[in-house]
């Protein structure tokens, strides 16, 4: 195997101090970068290890009513959150649907939010990939396309952001803080992810050596409660990602939206806000016809990357399937299938 | 089973071994981590082998660095067509019908992306992986030819294994043309690949000019012949140990080319070498289930009796070798139409060539056939149960001969009775959930041939009064190891907690090969002969022994049970086996029995095992998520060894026809031909979640034509009939017909 070193640093500084190096990569949980690492997509001349640097494991309670999340709080463990059930429901809606137990028990929320691109060309290090190697161009390109991008793409890169959990993110205006070598400074999750342009390689809004040390929900967005839902639509029921997704959340007035939010996943290389839409919704009847033309709205400038066009269609079912479910409400108790159109069928309640 | 498992305590039963469901002999083995397969092994010395596999589908390996990967700490050694020691046999030779071409660096040629075009040992696999990638290949690439549309049709000689790619009885285009209602109907399958849990993997060790090799194996005695073909070596040479198998499925019966560079590269360094396949390297040189274009021309009168079935296949294989997916054959022996054709087509491209996965033909045949019935049953009118019942073949439709068993009636009826099938609406569309998402229901018939192969063994019945029973036989996963210690039980007349099985080595009388769903009536019928021949020399030592109860009975014959021969007319007039042997002085009495199906037997009737699936599946009206909420399967197999595993193997099959319904497609690139999902997070098969409750109905049938034991086997049956069975569901579901396997969101979206 390739020699790389390990680093176990024991504060923010010196971690990032560390990782400012060329060929450095921060590792946590590992469930995405160690795969990558195998398969040779990644070759990280350095690790640092930053799953035991202090502080970042502490869901807290923020003034305003919503809630920071260490960076290196475990998925699982955001998912079991009382609060986080309570006021983010979606979120743990959205965690729970991804990946299986045991990943969840080790990926971490820092980690997820830099989760890269399932494209099975960028996994594969013969395929041309321009994300991976700058400027080596789209092997993915006018493929079948099933989990390739309709929105944001561009002739250097059609590849999707995987994340379940950054969706309802984006929809929350979560903010990520960040330390790095000039201090600290935060990032609005809906720019943390890049789209591709040109320059598909730049994958986010981080610098050399930046680390994520927690995300922020906005207490603004605790005032859905359980009015938002997270909609996953997938051949497989389980440990499959979306091939379209979507995040909803609603506050309803005398028969009137006052405010919607809506975020859509598996069409774009970041979780997809879809503001265009959520104008549209307001001041109108929580009603199909008002979720059908929001949906159309959000997939307005969308087009196929390869024979994808399903998707387009699909993801303005699914936009529109989550808003009225997130208009009905969430169930008391999280479903055994949470996020899946199948969430209710007789099966038990999730654990 | 190896010689040192010792088997847990027996569960309470009563009566015979067979027939009862006890759980699996090596059961605490497995869960508990003692059971070794071949990977585990770790001889002194042990290297580790990694084999480079082509990126690129089609053209030349152009250069190698041979250098960078020598000079990679650890490494010892780097083979490429260049230095590869030769073999005494052509890796490209096709000696018998059970050969087949594979790659082991014989010259420089790419066939296919994935294809074996160098071997690194080295001490560490690290250290051998890292090699292997130092080595990085440029290619002199040519444009591969790939799909039903870029590569080159022409007219195989055999399908399958050996089959002949035509038949026909009967005039199909005087039915056609005399028909009421026609249908022709269009259906494809992909490429699928065999994804056992434990990966091909080899410890080859040289002792001498004896070969060992640790290696999962579907037929270890046919394997031993074949590995030793290639090293010159007489097969009493060569010893292949399977003593588990992390799943075959076909993919395990036969060399690759990685195993031979794996043995070569032990005698060049004169250490045992380790090599295990990755999982992506699964894709490509160890066979798959080949794609099918398959279309169905079916004429029915008036009534809703079919007058003509013509089935025409279509299937993907290798620039290089023959296998060709048999699926039309799937028409054959099923429907009672007055004349059949069935033909095949092969379609070459850079691929790996296709092989034997469960099933085969059947599998794909079935789940374009079931569909075609269901098309003709909506031209007629008819529920799809009752067209079935219509076109019910007494006889074989493609022999005329008599079936030995047939209980598929029953099958029908006590399905359609579990799953509540009276009383389906004909048309699309008309039942939804509470929640208002679309059910439907379908129904699959599953048949599977009651094959039989060779087989020896041998049996030897101890002074300590137990037995031991011995047979190259092969347990993977399906449950071998308990069910043929049953039936070995039951031929000495022992309790099953009182035998000793050993089995899963090539230097023990031939099992044949566990495959084609033969290998408990094959390897059965030779253990349970084996211990009658052992009995009848013991009961031949009794019988002239005037001392012995059993003295002078030589006429009235015996009866074994519970480890005493009995007078067959007078039960109170018995002797244990140990008295016997005591007294004349014998440790043991050593007995053999073979098996095979007499031709005079094969020619008299048609044999077949039989099943209705029934299944009902719940979509989402906008989001086309498609949901199997319940299945039922009846099965009629003849005797049941073991109604546990039995159980389990049908119902693996009807999960396996799950995933072909909806999820298992091995995705080309287009431009490179690379299996671009080639892992387990790509390539899908159903989770847990997918899975709804399944039932299975074990139908009784007795059939004394198919072996002395009445066994037909039970391992491919439930696929077939299960994938049709969904699809035809989803079409009374939603009122679309989906053609193309696997049926996925957007064959539903309009």
């Amino acid at each position: 195997m390739r020699k790389f070193e390990y680093l176990r640093p024991t504060s923010v500084e010196e971690a990032v101090a560390a990782a400012s190096r060329p060929g450095a990569a921060y590792l946590a949980g590992g469930t995405n970068l160690l795969d990558l690492m195998k398969t040779g997509a990644a070759g990280p001349e350095l690790l640092v290890d930053v799953t035991r640097l202090p502080g970042l494991d502490a869901i807290e309670p923020l003034t305003d009513g919503g809630l920071r999340v260490g960076a290196m709080v475990r998925n699982a463990d955001v998912a079991r959150d009382a609060a986080m059930r309570r006021n983010f429901p979606m979120v743990v809606e959205a965690l729970l649907s991804g990946a299986s137990g045991q990943l969840r028990n080790m990926a971490t929320v820092g980690g997820n939010l830099l989760q890269r691109t399932r494209c099975a060309w960028f996994q594969t290090p013969e395929a041309a990939c321009g994300r991976r190697d700058p400027g080596a161009g789209c092997d993915a390109r006018d493929q079948a396309g099933r989990s390739h991008a309709v929105l944001g793409w561009s002739e250097r890169c059609v590849a999707a952001n995987p994340s379940d959990f950054c969706v309802p993110l984006a929809a929350l205006d979560a903010q990520v803080e960040i330390a790095g070598p000039g201090g600290r400074r935060d990032v609005a999750l809906r720019e943390l992810h890049r789209l591709p342009g040109d320059t598909p390689h730049v994958e986010t809004a981080l610098a050399p050596g930046e680390l994520i040390v927690a995300l922020r929900l906005p207490g603004a967005g605790a005032g859905f409660g359980r009015f938002s839902r997270y909609l996953k639509v997938r051949e497989r029921t389980s440990y499959a990602f979306a091939l379209v997704s979507a995040a909803a959340a609603l506050r309803v007035e005398g028969g009137a939206i006052l405010e919607a939010r809506l975020a859509l996943g598996g069409v774009a290389a970041r979780p997809w806000r879809a503001v265009e839409a959520e104008a549209a919704l307001i001041g109108a009847a929580p009603d199909a016809g008002a979720f059908r033309a929001a949906a159309e709205a959000a997939l307005e400038a969308a087009r196929p990357s390869g024979d994808n066009a399903f998707k387009i269609e699909l993801a303005r079912r699914t936009a529109a399937r989550a808003l009225a479910l997130a208009a009905a409400g969430a169930p008391e108790r999280m479903p055994a299938l949470p996020a899946s159109p199948f969430a209710d069928i007789g099966a038990p309640a999730h654990a | 089973m190896p010689e040192d498992f010792a088997p847990g305590p027996a569960p309470t039963r009563f009566g015979s071994n067979s027939g009862q469901p006890m759980t699996r002999r090596d059961g605490v083995a497995k869960v508990t981590g003692a059971a070794a397969f071949a990977a585990d092994a770790r001889p002194e010395g042990l290297l580790h082998a990694v084999v480079a596999t082509s990126t690129v589908a089609r053209g030349r390996v152009g250069v190698l660095d041979v250098a960078a990967a020598l000079a990679h700490p650890g490494v010892l050694d780097v083979m490429t067509p260049t230095n590869r020691p030769a073999l005494a046999a052509d890796p490209d030779d096709k000696p018998h019908r059970f050969s087949f071409r594979f790659e082991a660096l014989q010259d420089d040629r790419v066939r296919y992306a994935g294809q074996p075009i160098a071997l690194v040992t080295a001490e560490t696999p690290e250290a051998a992986a890292e090699g292997a990638r130092l080595l990085a290949p440029r290619y002199e690439a040519e444009a591969p030819r790939l799909g039903f549309e870029g590569g080159v049709a022409y007219a195989p000689e055999t399908v399958g294994i050996g089959s002949p790619p035509q038949f026909s009885r009967g005039d199909v285009e005087a039915g056609l043309a005399t028909a009421a209602r026609r249908i022709e109907a269009h259906y494809e399958t992909p490429a699928q690949y065999h994804n056992a849990m434990e990966p091909h993997a080899v410890v080859a060790q040289w002792d001498g000019d004896r070969l060992i090799l640790d290696l999962p194996h579907q037929a270890p005695v046919l394997g031993r012949a074949m590995f030793a073909a290639f090293f010159g070596a007489p097969p009493e040479n060569v010893l292949i140990r399977t003593p588990f198998i992390g799943g075959g499925f076909g993919s395990k019966a036969l060399v690759t080319g990685a195993h031979v560079l794996a043995v070569l590269a032990a005698r060049k360094l004169g250490r045992p070498v380790k090599l295990a396949l990755r999982r992506d390297q699964m894709f490509g040189p160890v066979g798959h289930r080949g794609a099918t274009r398959q279309t169905l021309r079916l004429g029915i009168d008036a009534q809703g009796r079919l007058t003509a079935l013509e089935h025409r296949s279509d299937g993907m294989t290798s620039s290089f070798d023959e296998f060709v997916e048999p699926a039309a054959n799937a028409s054959k022996n099923l429907y009672a139409a007055p004349a059949i054709a069935v033909s095949h087509g092969g379609v070459r491209a850079d691929i790996g060539t296709p092989m034997a996965m469960r099933a085969p033909g059947e599998a794909s045949g079935s789940a374009a056939l079931e569909c075609a019935v269901d098309e003709a049953a909506l031209a007629a009118g008819l529920d799809p149960l009752a067209f079935r019942l219509l076109n019910y073949a007494e006889t074989d439709p493609a022999s005329g001969l008599p079936f030995s068993s047939k209980a598929l009636r029953a099958c029908y009826a006590d399905g359609a009775g579990r799953f509540g099938w009276a009383g389906r609406p004909l048309e699309p569309r008309r039942m939804r959930d509470a929640q208002g998402r679309l059910l439907g229901w379908g129904i699959g018939t599953a048949q599977f041939p009651a094959t039989m192969f060779a087989a020896q063994a041998r049996a030897t019945i101890r002074a300590d009064g137990g037995a031991a029973l011995e047979i190259a036989g092969v347990d993977m996963g399906q449950g071998a190891w308990t069910a043929l210690a049953q039936i070995a039980a039951d031929g000495v007349g022992l309790d099953a907690g009182r035998i000793e099985l050993r089995s899963g080595s090539s230097d023990l009388p031939d099992g044949g090969i566990a495959g084609g769903s033969g290998h408990t009536a094959t390897a059965g019928s030779a253990l349970h002969a084996a211990g009658g021949d052992a009995l009848a020399k013991l009961f031949e030592i009794a019988a002239a022994d005037p001392a012995s109860p059993l003295f002078g009975a030589d006429n009235a014959g015996f009866v074994a049970r519970d480890g005493r021969l009995r007078r067959r007319d007078d039960d109170s007039r018995s002797e244990s086996y140990g008295e016997i042997l005591a007294r004349a002085g014998l440790s043991e009495v050593v007995g053999s029995g073979a098996a095979s199906r007499p031709p005079s037997v094969a020619e008299a009737c048609a044999m077949f095992a039989h099943g209705a699936v029934f299944a009902e599946v719940a979509v989402d009206p906008d989001l086309c998520q498609i949901r199997v909420t319940r299945m039922v399967g009846a099965f009629a197999a003849g005797r049941i060894v073991n109604p546990l595993l039995a159980r389990s193997q049908l119902e693996g099959g009807m999960i396996w026809g799950l995933s072909f319904a909806l999820h298992e497609e091995a995705e080309h690139d287009r431009v490179s031909g690379r299996v671009i999902n080639a892992d387990l997070a790509g390539y899908h098969v159903p989770s847990h979640a997918d899975i709804p409750a399944l039932d299975v109905l074990l139908v009784d049938e007795a059939d004394a034509q198919v072996n002395p034991l009445g066994v037909k086997g039970v391992g491919e049956l439930g696929i077939t009939g299960a994938a049709g069975a969904i699809a035809n569901a989803i079409w009374h579901a939603t009122g679309v017909r989906a053609r193309r396997f696997p049926i996925r969101i957007e064959a539903l979206m309009g």
